[in-house]
Order: structure tokens, then C-alpha cells, then sequence
């Protein structure tokens, strides 16, 4: 009769213990998934505390069973080393697993399953879920804000056709390659200020006037990330130039500039746009509120850029310097043709991150009255026909963003791997 | 000849450029405020503001000054930076070491929390916080009570408050306890650094703050008590807690939002710096015989912070910074007393934007200095 040793596994009990082992842990997590699912409380004879404790403690010393060391089953080990490599890991395995166990019914439950996407007015959600009613009756507002819903073809138009212009530099030939610069540096940006401005502003080619306080939603964002960015660039080379120029003059102009801007916080460079900036304008000339904003979001993040290639400047070696000088080459050629074309491109991963930056902070521009996704929850929110669901709203939002960010922090990350091996 | 010019002109080209730049806005502002009848200048601060602050660490009231609602805001910009940048740092160490763990789970659990929170706009995250978590906690009259004392409702958290007597004492004991415990260090590493011998400092440096402040209970007359919030019925449908603190929800939603989003950066640094001790000094620590407690405490920790403090530093400024998005859930922030409702009030846009953008210049330029100050003194001297 084999006898099973309790106290310690050695080479002829591994099977008892991984077996014994793996059935507690099984039974631990039964209990918690019927709780959790089905709503059975399998322990309900134990006395209070120990009926929530009981999975947690079986569990424990189901892991501590199978915690054998090189026990020959290879899923076994695979299991051993990544989530019960000791007592507190086995632990923190178990509360993790549980929670996730726990809040999965509920929150499955409230987004989809008791959820109500049908109908299009508030009577329709009557269930204990998410409201998805409410998403989709205010989906076009949430994208296009207050634009007249017969002309919402003009901003589809005017994106794709700015993404696409932006595509163009991958098409080009090879013997225009050199001008890729300048296209994207100069041309790029009228291009595409001009589309947006006669697409979706109008009052020309028989095309209807929108006046700017209509724009609105997550397109208003796009619009306004992608301007600063275009703008803020250029910007920030002049100034990170200017910061490393041995001319003092311009030297410390650059850094005042660049610790101004860094030092003070976005939500007072706003209010400083709508409140103050009109007291510094000529009599007479009126500037659009989301010019303004524009302008100043490009100012702030011209410093954020700026450091960001200083940084690209700062790491290239002193000998790319010095070989350009003695080719004779002087301050204006060395850079163009020498310095900037490799400190940009050893900038590229950090100015994706300030775009993201830059993306995750225009839900501030609501702050000034500029309704974009944030503005247009807020405006949904209060609306005395639909009140009550600004957590749908919100949620919807995040998600969005978190897409949004997520994909382009990825990208980041991608571009970085990229060129650190290309050096 | 030639030298010089190539110098000096377009330096002063720049600065004229500058200055005429400067120059036209301030002509254009000041036939501006000619036209509108609006005169420049701080009187404005001294006048009675006479509005009200919901939420004040000092005593406020509309007879106040500007001065002072300029200085119940800066407190509460303070005192929330503050509180939120106590949790985010707790936060974010945990997570960051969580990110390093040989466990499957909690690695990657870590890399989830950081890749959420990190990646929704801030302003987003306060909003869900506001107006669509906390809305769901219960009313004053249906709450329960948390640890038998503290009430988490629709209108607040409502927390016991302490009533001292000869505080100063027990203020002065806490300070003496802190003194000792710096000289009984100094003490115990000369000790160590000339005789070789280890004092269980924290041991000693625990009982000291521990006693010490006992002493002051048991003999200097100081005593504490708790004022817990008692529901009290307003009117037919509302009630409110009466004594104790209470923690307005605007609070409780920037602090949740600001430490989850800044901790998952800590978290980063935190990853970074460990990350960054190379493998080499934790054997060479371990095979001249240290305990692995040692090697973490006098090895990697040393080197691990020297890489994560300046990041770190630099989140924590943008927590502050970030903390004036207070202004969108109406917590009375700098920028919601003073560049709002001030504003709103003098019309003084000049001014206040000035202050207000001046302050946060101040307290960014301060941090960054002194951190600039301790870079220099904890670097690696190489000869």
C-alpha cells in the first residue's frame, strides 16, 4: 500500500501531490466562478469570514502542493515558474485570478448582455445595462459636433484627402526624394490649411458657410492636434537651434522662451488665449476663438518640441560638427545637410510621444467653450431628454481615446525599435 | 571686421525683432484698455472680493481681499498636488516593481493598468470620475458607514476630525523625536565607519517616534480626541453629516484621476531605474557576501534612485500643473478662484493671467532648481 507523505514531495509522491495539488486549486476556483456566475455559494455551510476566506486558503495549498521543482511534466513547470514561484506569488496569483473572475459577470452583464442598443429615444432603455441607445442617437454629434448634418460628407472629404496628401511622400520618385522635406516642411501644411478651410469652412465654390463655433466632436480634435502639430514643429527646431546657438542674444531668448512655456500649465495658456490674448490685438481685428486656441496650443507645444529635438541635437557626436566645418561648410549649410537630416531622425519617436501629448490634451480647448468630444458629452449630459447617462458617455469616450493613444503610442514604441538598431 | 558683424547683427536683429513684437502688443493693449476705460494695476488685489470659496484650508469669506482668495486657491492647488502625488508615488512604486515580477500575472496585469490608465486624456478621467463614478455613491441618509466612521456619500467623504489640546506639545515632542533620530544616525555611521560596529538604527529611530509623543500624552497634558460626522436632517429629504472633515467629491475625482494617471508614469521611471542597475553590480554584491536585503538597500537602490528621482521630480511638476484641470469640475483651484471667478468679477484679464501663469512659472522654476541642485550632489563623481 503506497503511503502519501504530507510533509514533503519527493521523487515518488510527485504525482499524488501535483494531483491532489491541482484538484484543491480547481475546487478553489469552482467555487469562486459559481459565485461569481451562477451565484451558488457552494460553502454556504462554513461559518461567515471562512465561506469568502475558504477558496483563497484551498487554493494556497493546492499551489504550495504542486510547487515541485523540475517535477519532469513540462506544463506543470511551465506553471511553476511564471505563477507560483513562492508563497506570496502563489497568493498574488489567486487574488488576481479571483478578481477577474468577479468583476467579469458584472461588468459583461451591464455592457452587452443587459445593454439596450435598440429604439432611438431614452424610453427604449429600460433595462439594468448600459444604455448604447444613447451612443447611437448622439454618434454624429459626438464626431462632428454641431455641424449641419447634410454637409458632414465636407469633413469626411477633407480628412481623406489630408491623409492622403499625407501618404504622398511614400509614392514619391525617387529623384524628388530630396524635396520630401520641404513638401512636408512648407507645401504640406498650406495644402492642407487650405483644404480644411474651404471644405469645411465653405463660403466658396457654392459651398455653405460654417462658421467655427458649429465644429465640434472628436473631428474638432483631429483638426486641432493636427494643425499644432504641422505648426509647433518648424517651431520648435528654430527655437532648439536657437538654444544651442553660441550667440547669447539668441541663446537665452530661446531658453526664456522654452522655460515660459514648459513652466506654466496648459489650462492657464488657454484661458490666457480667450481672456487676454484680444487686449494685445489691433482695434478692430476680430481672430476666431479656435485660431486663437490653435495659435496658442502651437506656441506651448513648440517648447515641449523644441526640447525634444535639442535632445536629437545634443546626442549626435561633436566629429559630425567638426568634419562638416572643415569641409568649409558654415552655420546654415552644416545643419541643413549635415545635422538636421540625422538629429531628425533620432527625434522622431520622441515627437510621436509629444503628439500624444498633444492628442491627450485637446479635450482642454472645452474649457474655453470649444465643444469637442469632452465638450459634446458634457452638452449630452445635461440634455433634460437624456439625463442620467453620462457613464455610457464617458465610457464610450475613453474608449475611443484609449484607441486613439494606444495605437499611436505602439507606433511609437515600433519607430523607436526601428531606428536604434539602424545606428 | 567681418567676425563681428556675423556676430553681433543677428543678435540684434533678434532683439529688435523681439522687442517690436513686444512693443506693438503693448500699444495694442493699451489703446485697448483706453477704448474699453479699463486702467492697468494690482489695486484690485486689496479690494473685498466678496464672493464665496465651497472649499478653504484657511478661513475665507466675501469681506476677504483678492489677496487672500488668491491664496485660499494657491492652498488648495497645494493640498491637492500634494495629496495626489503621496499616492501616486505608493502607486507607481508598486506597480513599477510589479512590472518586474517573474510572475506571468502580475506582470502583465501591471503592463495593463499602465497601458489603460496612461492612454485615456486626464481630462477625460477626472470627468468619468465626477460625474459618473462618484454620482453613483449613495445618499447622505443611505450610506454606510466605512470602519464604523467614515461616510463615503454622494456629497463627500465624510472623515472624523481631531480635536487636540496643547497641540504644541505634542508638535514639539514630534520635532525633538526627528532631531534625535537625525544626530542618532550621524552617531551610528561614524560608529560603523570608525569601529566596525552596527546599530539597529531603525529599530531605535521606530521606538523614538513612537515614545517620544507618548511621553507628551502621558505627561505634557496632550490629548486627542476624534469628532465623528453624525447625520443631521436638514429639512424633510435632506440630510448632511455635521462634524467631522468633509471631503468635497470634487477632491476625492482630481486625486483619483491625477495619482492613477501620473502613477502609471512613476511606474515607468520606477521600471527604468531598476532596469537600469546593471546585472554585474547585484553579483558583484552578492559574491563579497551581502544578504540579499543588503544588495537591494546598499547597491541597486542607490544607483536605481539616482536614475528614477529626476523623472520623477518631472511627473511630479506635471501633476501639479496638470492639477489646474480642477477648474473643469469646479473645485476651487488657482485657476477656478482666480482666473475665474476673480476674473469674471474685476475684468482684469491682464493681471490675473499674468499671476496665475506667473505662480505655476514660479513653483515649476523653484522644483526644477532644486532638483537641479540635488542632480549635481548625488552624480557620480568621476576623476
Amino acid at each position: 500500500m503506497q503511503t502519501i507523505n504530507f510533509l514533503k514531495p519527493n521523487r515518488d509522491n510527485i504525482k499524488n501531490y501535483s494531483i491532489i495539488g491541482s484538484f484543491l486549486v480547481l475546487v478553489s476556483l469552482i467555487d469562486v466562478i459559481s459565485n461569481a456566475f451562477l451565484k451558488i455559494n457552494l460553502t454556504s455551510f462554513l461559518p461567515g469570514s471562512l465561506t469568502t476566506l475558504f477558496p483563497l486558503i484551498i487554493g494556497l495549498i493546492g499551489l504550495n502542493m504542486m510547487r515541485i521543482d523540475y517535477s519532469g511534466n513540462k506544463t506543470l513547470d511551465l506553471l511553476n515558474k511564471n505563477i507560483n514561484t513562492n508563497n506570496f506569488n502563489a497568493l498574488l496569483t489567486l487574488l488576481i485570478l479571483f478578481s477577474i473572475i468577479k468583476a467579469l459577470p458584472q461588468s459583461l452583464s451591464w455592457m452587452i448582455f443587459d445593454a439596450t442598443i435598440s429604439g432611438d429615444s431614452k424610453d427604449a432603455c429600460t433595462g439594468t445595462g448600459a444604455c448604447w441607445t444613447y451612443i447611437k442617437v448622439w454618434f454624429r454629434r459626438f464626431m462632428y459636433g454641431m455641424y449641419p448634418n447634410e454637409f458632414h460628407w465636407r469633413i469626411n472629404t477633407a480628412f481623406i484627402l489630408v491623409i492622403g496628401l499625407g501618404f504622398v511622400g511614400y509614392f514619391m520618385k525617387e529623384n524628388l526624394k530630396k524635396y520630401l522635406a520641404l513638401y512636408y516642411v512648407i507645401i504640406y501644411p498650406v495644402i492642407a490649411f487650405l483644404v480644411i478651410y474651404y471644405l469645411i469652412s465653405g463660403g466658396s465654390f457654392g459651398l455653405q458657410w460654417v462658421e467655427t463655433g458649429a465644429w465640434g466632436g472628436l473631428s474638432l480634435t483631429f483638426i486641432v492636434s493636427f494643425f499644432c502639430l504641422i505648426f509647433c514643429f518648424p517651431l520648435g527646431m528654430i527655437f532648439a537651434l536657437g538654444r544651442r546657438s553660441n550667440l547669447p542674444a539668441i541663446k537665452y531668448i530661446s531658453i526664456c522662451y522654452i522655460e515660459f512655456w514648459r513652466g506654466v500649465p496648459l489650462i492657464t495658456v488657454l484661458f490666457m488665449s480667450s481672456v487676454m490674448f484680444p487686449m494685445f490685438l489691433p482695434e478692430d481685428f476680430f481672430m476666431d476663438k479656435l485660431v486663437r486656441v490653435i495659435i496658442a496650443i502651437t506656441l506651448f507645444e513648440a517648447a515641449y518640441c523644441a526640447e525634444v529635438i535639442r535632445g536629437g541635437l545634443q546626442s549626435l557626436p561633436r566629429g559630425q560638427y567638426d568634419a562638416a566645418k572643415s569641409l568649409g561648410m558654415g552655420y546654415w549649410k552644416m545643419h541643413i545637410f549635415v545635422i538636421l537630416p540625422q538629429a531628425l531622425k533620432l527625434v522622431i519617436p520622441g515627437i510621436a510621444n509629444t503628439f500624444l501629448a498633444l492628442v491627450k490634451d485637446t479635450p482642454l480647448i472645452f474649457v474655453v467653450g470649444l465643444a469637442e468630444l469632452a465638450g459634446m458629452l458634457a452638452l449630452a449630459k445635461t440634455n433634460p431628454k437624456w439625463l442620467g447617462f453620462a457613464m455610457e458617455g464617458y465610457i464610450f469616450a475613453s474608449i475611443i481615446f484609449w484607441i486613439i493613444c494606444y495605437a499611436m503610442s505602439k507606433y511609437s514604441y515600433n519607430l523607436e525599435a526601428k531606428y536604434k538598431t539602424e545606428r | 571686421m567681418n567676425n563681428i558683424i556675423k556676430r553681433y547683427i543677428p543678435q540684434i536683429l533678434v532683439i529688435l525683432f523681439v522687442v517690436l513684437i513686444f512693443g506693438f502688443l503693448t500699444l495694442n493693449a493699451q489703446t485697448n484698455m483706453d477704448n474699453r476705460g479699463i486702467d492697468f494695476g494690482f489695486g484690485f488685489l486689496s479690494q473685498e472680493s466678496s464672493f464665496d470659496v465651497q472649499f478653504s484650508l484657511i478661513e475665507y469669506s466675501g469681506s476677504d481681499s483678492y489677496a487672500r482668495a488668491f491664496l485660499v486657491g494657491l492652498l488648495n492647488t497645494l493640498l491637492v498636488s500634494f495629496i495626489s502625488i503621496i499616492i501616486c508615488t505608493i502607486l507607481g512604486v508598486i506597480i513599477g516593481v510589479a512590472r518586474l515580477s517573474s510572475n506571468y500575472l502580475i506582470k502583465n496585469s501591471a503592463g495593463w493598468y499602465v497601458e489603460f490608465f496612461r492612454n485615456i486624456p486626464l481630462l477625460l478621467q477626472i470627468f468619468f470620475w465626477y460625474y459618473a463614478a462618484l454620482r453613483a455613491l449613495p445618499m447622505p441618509e443611505k450610506a454606510n458607514a466605512w470602519f464604523g466612521v467614515t461616510y463615503m456619500t454622494v456629497k463627500g467623504y465624510y472623515i472624523p476630525s481631531m480635536v487636540w489640546e496643547n497641540l504644541n506639545v505634542f508638535l514639539y515632542c514630534g520635532l525633538a523625536a526627528i532631531i534625535s533620530i537625525i544626530v542618532l544616525r550621524n552617531y551610528a555611521s561614524k560608529l560603523r565607519d570608525t569601529q566596525g560596529k552596527q546599530i539597529p538604527v531603525l529599530l531605535y529611530s521606530v521606538a523614538l517616534l513612537i515614545v517620544l509623543p507618548l511621553l507628551s500624552f502621558l505627561f505634557g497634558g496632550v490629548s486627542l480626541e476624534f469628532q465623528i460626522p453624525e447625520l443631521k436632517k436638514l429639512s424633510k429629504i435632506s440630510y448632511i453629516y455635521e462634524g467631522g472633515i468633509s471631503l468635497p467629491p470634487e477632491l476625492i475625482a482630481l486625486v483619483l484621476a491625477l495619482s492613477l494617471y501620473t502613477s502609471t508614469f512613476v511606474a515607468e521611471c520606477v521600471r527604468a531605474g531598476i532596469e537600469g542597475v546593471s546585472k554585474g553590480q547585484k553579483e558583484a554584491a552578492a559574491s563579497v557576501g551581502l544578504t540579499p536585503n543588503q544588495v537591494l538597500k546598499l547597491v541597486i537602490m542607490p544607483q536605481a534612485l539616482r536614475i528614477i528621482i529626476p523623472p520623477t521630480t518631472n511627473q511630479y511638476l506635471n501633476l501639479t500643473k496638470n492639477s489646474s484641470l480642477a477648474a473643469a469640475i469646479a473645485y476651487p483651484d488657482l485657476v477656478l478662484v482666480f482666473a475665474g471667478t476673480a476674473l469674471m468679477q474685476t475684468g482684469k484679464a491682464i493681471e490675473i493671467v499674468s499671476i496665475t501663469m506667473l505662480t505655476y512659472l514660479t513653483i515649476s522654476l523653484t522644483i526644477a532648481a532644486i532638483m537641479n541642485w540635488y542632480n549635481k550632489k548625488i552624480e557620480i563623481k568621476e576623476k
